[in-house]
């Protein structure tokens, strides 16, 4: 057997000789979609995104932020995190774009271009934070399959568009609608053009709600590519695979959507608690329909050195379902005291709020600093992994940064 | 085969290597020498918390052994090896997500090929016990300039 251990060092023909392994296979990937071909630790750029962006997974593009890079009011569009279930549409007209409202409960089908979208109902702008269902899912144990996010599948932009209730309420909604769903034109995967990548959707209620928009705009300019362009959804305080992106569809439906990853244990927890590496059948599973309280710190960056009579400033920010945070407090003693930080109110429901405290340090040492949010209907994030679940969702445990305090 | 398809198969793999010698190029001039030895130091790191005294192949970040080539052929067409290699199962666990794949995601059958590739996703990426929360862990410290 060919070893290849550290070839990029010996030969460039090796290299070839490597990546040739498969040819014909490798033909379908050379569309220009995603480079390099196979070459997994190379440094992969994404387009329109910051090489600081950690890449879980380049195919389908999965990246997330750093802690101390989410630190800004409303995160860039270039280090907002990408959860990629398929393969971006390549080209995109934005001019040619329509999006097609149906369903067996809507009372009529009507298709409008992003410009009549625009003319026909008013625009709002709100700042909504958008956290992958399974952001912290490499905490659990046992391990849960799928992308092994840290703590960076979560930002908070300002989306511009139209309240999709406006749009669902200019087609008609029909008296048993109870739940919408999307879809995108994104590719699945395997390059079948039959199959749908991801079709989500949210409860009739949820779609209903003056919060819930249809964007083109992403903190005053056009959706990243990568982030949906030039169409999406945004729902807050669900997971954001609700949030259908490259959308050219919306179905209302009479009963809980049955589009790809509704069913089965995609994007649902144990109707029941579990123990740990419980096996629990799919029809005990329900779909998740709110996102926890949460918190990050953005300031300082973890691995911090201080000295000892160096006060060090701390921020973050802190987000929920509920209508809003009530509390954050932090602990520099592994949970025995908890003090209050000063906590900022929000733009609007469901965007994040910051948080600020000063934190002394009376001796030398190896310290860390948690964080934990409390929300207006009096949950709070714990200290350790919060319930086990199959699929790793939901994990909202307080964040940690290490610091150390030299004499 | 013809004669004809033939030559036009020659000449498409002719094109596809030259793609990917110029591709190689451009990334080996791209890569610092800083980058690679960073790269390396991780890949190491990554054998080592594995626990096993694993070569790894620089391409794809895999751990190499006799059903590296199968796992390679089979599994990375379609997704990422970062998909392999960020993910922890037991070998049940393994053969679980081989099955959600065919079933929802157009894996191919895997025939006599699945055992193998199942072992070595089994030996390579098993869980390990990381209790309820672990250690803070890889910390790069720094100096905090004071404001």
């Amino acid at each position: 057997m060919v070893r290849r251990r550290k070839f990029i060092k010996k030969s460039v023909l090796t290299s070839i000789t490597a990546a040739i392994g498969i040819p014909i296979v490798y033909g379908r990937f050379l569309r220009g979609e995603i480079l390099p071909i196979g070459l997994e630790n190379s440094q992969i750029t994404l387009p329109g995104k910051s090489a600081e962006l950690i890449v879980l997974n380049d195919r389908p593009i999965n990246a997330e932020t750093p802690p101390h890079l989410l630190n800004d009011k409303l995160t860039p569009n270039d280090l907002f995190f990408v959860r990629n279930n398929g393969l971006p549409p390549s080209r995109v007209d934005a001019e040619n774009w329509t999006l097609t409202i149906g369903g067996e409960s809507a009372r009529a089908e009507k298709t409008f271009s992003i410009a009549e979208l625009k003319s026909k109902f008013k625009t709002y702008s709100l700042d909504i934070t958008l956290e992958c269902g399974g952001n912290g899912r490499s905490e659990f144990n046992p391990p849960a399959k799928g992308n092994q996010w840290s703590t960076g599948a979560v930002g908070c932009a300002k989306w511009t568009g139209v309240r999709l209730s406006d749009v669902l309420m200019e087609v008609g909604v029909k008296e048993d609608a109870m739940y919408i769903g999307y879809y995108g034109a994104d590719l699945h995967v395997s390059g079948d053009k039959t199959k749908n990548t991801i079709s989500r959707g949210v409860p009739i209620k949820k779609a209903l709600s003056n919060d819930s928009l249809i964007a083109w705009q992403m903190n005053g300019e056009d959706l990243p590519a990568l982030n949906g362009y030039p169409l999406r959804l945004v729902f807050g305080g669900y997971p954001a695979s609700c949030s259908g992106k490259w959308l050219n569809k919306i179905v209302i439906r009479n009963k809980v959507h049955d589009g790809a990853k509704m069913g089965g244990q995609s994007y649902r927890v144990p109707c029941k608690t579990v123990a740990p590496g419980e096996k629990v059948k799919d029809e005990d599973m329900c779909i998740i329909e709110e996102m926890p309280v949460k918190s990050l710190i953005t300031y300082p960056k973890t691995g911090a050195t201080i000295k000892a009579n160096q006060k060090m400033p701390i921020s973050g920010k802190a987000w929920t379902a509920a209508k809003k945070i009530n509390k954050v407090e932090y602990s520099i003693d592994f949970g025995m005291n908890w003090k209050s930080c000063s906590l900022g109110a929000a733009a609007n429901q469901f965007a994040w709020q910051q948080f600020d405290a000063d934190v002394s340090f009376d001796k030398p040492g190896y310290y860390e600093v948690w964080a934990r949010a409390t929300d207006s209907n009096g949950k709070t994030q714990p200290i350790i992994l919060p319930g086990w679940n199959p699929k790793g969702y939901l994990n909202n445990a307080c964040h940690r940064i290490a610091v150390k305090v030299e004499a | 085969m013809t004669d004809q398809m033939q030559s036009f198969a020659n000449k498409l793999v002719v094109v596809q290597l030259l793609v990917l010698f110029f591709l190689s190029i451009a990334i080996h001039s791209a890569c610092t020498d800083d980058n690679k030895r960073e790269s390396d130091k991780q890949l190491e790191d990554k054998a080592s918390a594995i626990g096993i005294a694993t070569e790894i192949d620089t391409l794809t970040g895999m751990a190499l052994d006799e059903n590296f080539e199968l796992v390679r052929a089979n599994c990375i067409t379609c997704h990422s090896a970062k998909l392999i290699t960020q993910n922890r199962a037991t070998r049940e666990g393994w053969k679980g997500m081989l099955d959600w794949m065919r079933e929802t995601q157009n894996l191919h059958d895997l025939g006599e090929n699945e055992g193998p590739i199942l072992d070595y996703l089994a030996k390579h990426y098993s869980p390990e016990n990381k209790g309820r929360r672990a250690n803070l862990e890889d910390i790069e410290w720094y100096e905090l300039e004071s404001e």
